[in-house]
């Protein structure tokens, strides 16, 4: 019987160890960089908009929701841009995916983002992702966190989770990457302004310069 | 007795697997060994709750009932008691049959194998039979 309980302490105590280990190693992939992209790959989509068709510049924003100078952006600079540029009709924001490799959850946050999307709601999403960031501090898995902004984003959680389960737009992202890749982006966020990389220190000033200097200069359109 | 034993070793086997699990779902453990990628992708699916509750920790509230259970089975003034090998044999029943249930999801509706629930799984099963066996054993009275 003696023999059972040290045999008993031996497997708990390995078995700790090997948790304790096991939680110290390298990191894996995320889920939506690991499994196989979805057979509806690219789709042909150019990324969610906010600001009118008919504005006369765009800005494409290539972003990762897990990099804090992106989230500094979207929730410092954004809300003017939104006010002085998108909202008086001058600018059309296009966001497109970027998440970085080197970030363990960015792709799933971009999942996430999309799957707010299919529902009509990409930029609440987006707004919930970068105004709570913490989440990309901790290195913990985001999944309820995420969950919890689908709900607070007003989304139906059932097709929510449908959508995460089946990371139904990883083939997006992924074509988002191949594109800003393509394009020389190597880091986030990179602006372009109608299509011309924007080098300038990305503030809402220098934005609304640029977008006034060029709506002198550009026709409106017909 | 042996049999009972090595319940008790697979139940804290299955109690560490399932408490690794269960820490990677609250975000104690940032990531999940596991080589494939599979074990994320079914962690961070919907099954991975239920009603609210991850299932990692409906494993080690099972495991750990296991495991207490089987400790007090394997007492020599318990060594023979049929309330034993009945709760030990409704225990694992229940186990076995939601690791059924959760093995259908992976392979049926995720199409990921997470190898930690693999191996609970197994380990599940082998609880199973020995608790079976344990119950068919000689009917004895209660003492």
């Amino acid at each position: 019987m003696k023999g059972f309980y040290v045999l008993l302490a031996a497997v708990a105590l390995i078995g700790g160890g090997v948790i304790w280990y096991g939680s110290r190693g390298a990191p894996v992939a995320t889920p939506a960089a690991s499994a196989p992209l979805p057979v509806a790959a690219s789709d042909g989509f150019k990324g969610f908009t906010l600001g009118a068709d008919s504005a006369r510049i765009e800005v494409t924003e290539y972003s990762d929701f897990e990099c804090p100078f992106c989230a500094s952006f979207a929730t410092v600079q954004m809300p003017v841009i939104r006010e002085q540029l998108i909202a008086t009709g001058k600018v059309r924001w296009r966001y497109r995916d970027f998440p970085l490799p080197s970030h363990q959850y960015s792709r799933y946050a971009a999942l996430a983002a999309q799957c707010g999307g299919e529902q009509g709601k990409f930029w609440e999403m987006h707004d919930q992702l970068f105004t709570n960031h913490q989440w990309a501090q901790t290195g913990k898995n985001p999944r309820s966190l995420f969950r919890d902004f689908a709900r607070a984003a007003g989304l139906d959680l059932d097709k929510y989770d449908a959508c995460m389960d089946g990371q139904r737009y990883a083939g997006r992202i992924q074509a988002s990457v191949q594109e800003g890749e393509a394009l020389g982006v190597g880091g986030t966020p990179t602006f372009f302004v109608n299509g011309k990389r924007f080098d300038g220190h990305p503030t809402s000033d220098a934005f609304k310069s640029l977008v006034d200097s060029l709506t002198k200069q550009t026709k409106p359109r017909k | 007795m042996r049999r009972r034993q090595t319940i008790v070793v697979l139940a804290l086997l299955g109690l560490l697997v399932a408490t690794y699990l269960w820490l990677y779902k609250i975000g104690v453990i940032g990531v999940l060994q596991c080589g494939t990628g599979g074990c994320e992708a079914v962690q961070a699916s919907r099954y991975a709750e239920l009603f609210g509750v991850p299932v990692a920790f409906v494993g080690v509230a099972g495991y750990a009932l296991l495991l207490g259970v089987g400790l007090v089975g394997v007492q020599p003034a318990f060594a023979t008691d049929r309330r034993v090998e009945l709760a030990l044999a409704a225990l694992a029943t229940a186990g076995f049959g939601f690791t059924l249930y959760l093995t259908a999801i992976e392979l049926l509706v995720l199409h990921a194998i997470c190898r930690w629930c693999v191996a609970s799984a197994v380990i599940m099963t082998a609880t199973w039979v020995l608790s079976l066996a344990d119950l068919r054993r000689t009917p004895s009275a209660t003492p």
